[in-house]
């Protein structure tokens, strides 16, 4: 019952705005996959596009075989779950989720057995004969869930269902839509800002940024080989440093922060010459003075608990932001000299531009 | 919802339906009204008619006498209504809900009948007159002419900026109130300079109700006036002929009232646009006890309030019951005999009006749904011009509307004059708004999302709109309709010179037997207005109670 979803070279136009100019993506069958980008992307235009809310100014949307470009939306077999949950207020939680199995005609028995079903798999049993009104927003999202996956849909639709939800809640809710995702093995398209909640719900991820997907890839490929530098920035935090790439008798090491480290996850093909770097914060370790390491100054700390964040300015003057675990002991007070080395790891490289990774593949 | 690329559908039908109706019923009237008002007697363009009328002091006086009554009715309307909105919105005042519900009955009858209660109180030879006259010798100042049509207008008026004024005082939020106290601001400073901006716009929104409404009533004026003219009532003299009938004349008037009126309301929209924000409270005001004196003078004040305008339906309603002569004239004792007598009226007008009222009403409710929709989903050159042309009759005046029906459809290829079709369009033209507003001002809370939800469950757009859309603006529809359908209950200034002897309302029974002085019977039909009036509503306030329980 789930399908694949293709997409080849999506056009949107909003009047003369270009939101999308020319967009491919293929999403796998019962893939949990996440379009992310800041607000504007047109993340949210490309899974009305795909529910068929919105006009399809050019190419084709396939789920499977099929194209649904004129497809009506109520003939689609989607499930949609919506920002604002979008439940029917004037009927019962029951009546919601039994609403789109009335639609398809069901005998009433199995309208009431599948309803019976979803009730139970969203836990709000105890809520079925309720209107929605009384309800918290975490229990009107899983009223929500249920509707939308009571109808045995080809596909789940998400756009940023967790937005209105206070922070615990989220995550609750997060585990819980991705648990019944799993567990009913549905193909799914989930639109989201939050870079980790995509992380924590999904298979793959899209980054996009301005109607252009930037990089397709598992949470892992994203937050350590970023295509670029946007996904670098947008994915986690990150220190972005001017550099030098540079080849020597031992292999290649670049120039930053007043030092050369060397690095040997750069790509063969990258040529020598002025780069930029992308440093996690956790790419630092605080170490002893020597060869190939950075020198710079605390300049401010924070104690968040588990972890210590650290603004230290280096020889070059370029700040950075350093995370540690937490000692019992702060033996780097503000003002204190420290040494970094880096973690090669989580170095990526980009050309000078930031548009183009020069990491090996598979490195 | 935008669906695909079919840019005609059945909206688009339904879209050009309605169009053709307003073009038919409001458009069409009014050009045969311009028409009739620019052509001299022997069918050519002429502008003799407006020259008379400016050139002449007698009808040029009924617009400024018009105007005049409105904007004092206006800022009475103002000066009791919105100190009582705040008295009832930020003080404790014992009786609450009595006051409200008194507040909004007084509102809901046909202000002429109020007039006639208040001259058979204060009358000639009312009763409070003879009362003061025989007890002190004293002379009771005249209730006829400017005064007496502007206290009974005043009276039936200000409930409505009590309504406005309070509706906005629930979305002030009280940490406004606390922040304006910290910076030293409080009591009657506060009231100006916090309070009273912050509800501008609903100020200025029932300020504009008000002025409409005195400016096209046409029932007061015409039973308490006297030599008192105002152009609904001249309108309606041209047109009936009480010398010789002069249509062409009664058009021009009225196409002179129309203009005022039109730019009255861009005056009103030009100052409202300054002060348009939205409020949405998250503390609503805590109601606290006023200090002793304070509260006396507030429980004084709405209370004498309260209680002067219920006096004409309380009085009307003893009359009821009192003894009559032949002639229908009360004379000492009690009896039934103004109901025996009432009751051959009302047996024919009471099937009449709910018939007439029937109809409309679901016309009315039809309509708005309908309009509301595509205004607001599907905005468009077609439905933006339905958006405008649907607010047209809140600036025409009842009178205007009556002589454009009447001309309109005398003669020519539909006539139906004398018709309940002719009554049933004029309700609906002039009542409409009320419902089309309330529905539209709904539906944009409604987010798209849900029909959207609907639509992704497998629902056909149709039953999206009657099973999600329809339903959940209910309550938005049914306050409007409650508006509408008590405003056609007392309809009078256009069905007057519409109505025959088959569609004789409860309205038209009242005025005609005012106006043959048969004051029992009168009062008896005014009362069981009254009840029907309460009844209904009743009625409405039970459905609309139903819905939030459905399902």
């Amino acid at each position: 019952m789930s399908v694949s979803i293709t997409i080849h070279h999506a056009v949107k136009r909003f009047g003369n705005t270009v939101v999308i100019p020319d967009l491919s993506l293929h999403i796998h069958k019962g893939e949990f996959f996440t379009l992310l980008g800041p607000s504007g992307c047109g993340k949210t235009t490309l899974l009305r596009m795909i529910a068929g809310f919105n006009t399809i100014e050019g190419g084709d949307f396939y789920f499977d075989e099929t194209r649904v470009n004129d497809l009506d939306p109520a003939k689609r077999n989607i499930g949609m779950v919506f920002q604002n949950y979008a439940i029917f207020p004037h009927m019962t939680v029951r009546g919601n989720i039994a609403f789109g199995l009335r639609n398809r005609k069901l005998p009433a028995d199995q309208i009431a057995a599948r309803t019976e079903e979803f009730l139970e798999l969203a836990r709000i049993k105890e809520f079925a004969d309720r209107l929605p009104e009384k309800l918290s927003g975490g229990q009107q999202q899983r009223v929500a869930l249920a509707r939308a996956l009571a109808i045995h849909p080809n596909v789940l639709l998400m756009d940023e269902p967790l937005s209105n939800l206070d922070a615990k809640l989220r995550v609750e809710m997060r585990d819980a839509i991705r648990d019944i995702q799993r567990s009913v093995g549905i193909t799914t398209v989930y639109v989201t800002h939050d870079q980790e909640e995509a992380m924590a719900v999904s298979d793959r991820i899209a980054v996009m940024d301005k109607g252009v997907i930037r990089q397709v890839g598992t949470p892992r490929e994203l937050y350590h080989r970023p295509a670029d530098l946007f996904v670098a920035t947008f994915v986690g935090r990150t220190n972005v440093l001017g550099g030098v790439l540079r080849t020597d008798g031992s292999g290649r090491t670049v120039d930053v922060g007043g030092a050369r480290i060397p690095l040997d996850t750069v790509s063969g093909s990258a040529a020598d010459g002025p780069v930029q770097l992308s440093i996690r914060p956790e790419g630092f370790v605080f170490t002893e003075p020597g060869a190939g390491q950075l020198q710079g100054v605390v300049e401010r700390s924070l104690f968040l608990g588990e972890k210590t964040h650290y603004q230290v300015r280096l020889r070059s003057q370029e700040t950075v932001e350093v995370v540690q675990d937490s000692q019992l002991v702060e033996d780097t007070p503000d003002g204190s000299e420290v040494t970094l080395a880096v973690k090669g790891h989580m170095v990526n490289v980009f050309d000078a531009t930031g548009t183009a990774s020069l990491m090996a593949s598979g490195g | 919802m935008r669906i695909g690329r079919r840019v005609f559908d059945l909206w688009t039908l339904v879209g050009l339906g309605i169009l053709a109706i307003y073009v038919a019923f409001l458009a069409f009237p009014l050009f045969t009204i311009f028409k009739e008002a620019v052509a001299g007697p022997d069918g050519t363009f002429s502008l003799a008619y407006f020259q008379r009328f400016f050139g002449e002091r007698y009808y040029f006086n009924t617009i400024l006498n018009s105007l005049k009554l409105s904007l004092a009715t206006m800022a009475w309307a103002l000066v009791i209504g919105v100190p009582l909105a705040y008295f009832y919105n930020f003080f404790e005042i014992r009786g609450r809900s009595v006051v409200q519900v008194l507040i909004i009955l007084s509102s809901m009858s046909a202000p002429f009948v109020g007039a006639y209660a208040w001259i058979l109180l204060l009358g000639r030879s009312g009763l409070m007159t003879r009362f003061v006259r025989d007890t002190f010798g004293w002379e009771m100042p005249t209730i006829y002419g400017f005064n007496g049509v502007v206290l009974v207008l005043t009276l039936q008026l200000y409930p409505l900026v009590f309504l406005y004024v309070s509706g906005a005082l629930r979305n002030v939020d009280n940490s406004l109130l606390e922040a304006s106290q910290g910076l030293g601001s409080r009591g009657l400073g506060r009231f100006v300079r916090v309070i009273l901006p912050l509800c501008a716009t609903s100020i200025l929104a029932s300020a504009l109700l008000v002025f409409m409404r005195a400016m096209a009533d046409f029932g007061t004026p015409l039973v308490i006036g006297e030599g008192f003219r105002t152009f609904p009532v001249e309108i309606y003299k041209q047109y009936v002929g009480e010398t010789s009938q002069n249509y062409g004349f009664a058009a021009s008037i009225s196409v002179v009232a129309v203009a005022l009126t039109a730019i009255v309301f861009l005056l009103q929209k030009l100052v409202a646009l300054r002060f348009s924000f939205k409020m949405n409270a998250l503390n609503r005001i805590q109601r606290r006890r006023a200090k002793p004196l304070a509260a006396v003078l507030m429980h004084a004040f709405t209370y004498l309030v309260v209680g002067v305008s219920m006096l004409p339906q309380a009085y009307l309603v003893y009359s009821s019951f009192r003894k009559t002569n032949v002639f229908g004239n009360f004379v000492r004792g009690y009896s039934l005999d103004s109901y025996r007598e009432a009751w051959r009226h009302v047996r024919r007008a009471l099937p009449t009006t709910l018939t007439i009222g029937g109809l409309s009403i679901a016309i009315v409710v039809l309509m708005s749904i309908l309009i509301a929709y595509m205004v607001v989903r599907r905005r468009g050159v077609i439905n933006n011009t339905i958006d405008t042309m649907s607010m047209l009759p809140f600036i025409i005046p009842g009178s205007v509307v009556g002589i454009a029906l009447a001309l309109s459809f005398s003669s020519g290829p539909l006539v139906l004059t004398g018709t309940m079709v002719i009554m049933v369009i004029a309700m609906c033209i002039r009542r409409s708004p009320y419902t089309i507003r309330s529905s539209v001002a709904i539906l944009q809370q409604i987010p798209v999302s849900t029909e959207e939800a609907a639509i992704s469950l497998g629902a056909s757009k149709l039953k999206t709109f009657f099973r999600i859309t329809t339903p959940m603006m209910a309550n938005g529809i049914i306050s409007g309709a409650i508006l509408s359908w008590v405003t056609i209950l007392t309809e009078l200034s256009a069905s007057i010179m519409l109505y025959s002897a088959k569609t004789q309302t409860l309205t038209l029974t009242i005025y005609v037997l005012v106006s043959r002085g048969t004051d029992g019977p009168a009062s008896a039909v005014a009362a069981i207005l009254m009840l029907v009036t309460a009844l209904s509503l009743t009625l409405f306030m039970l459905l609309s109670r139903d819905r939030d329980l459905a399902i």
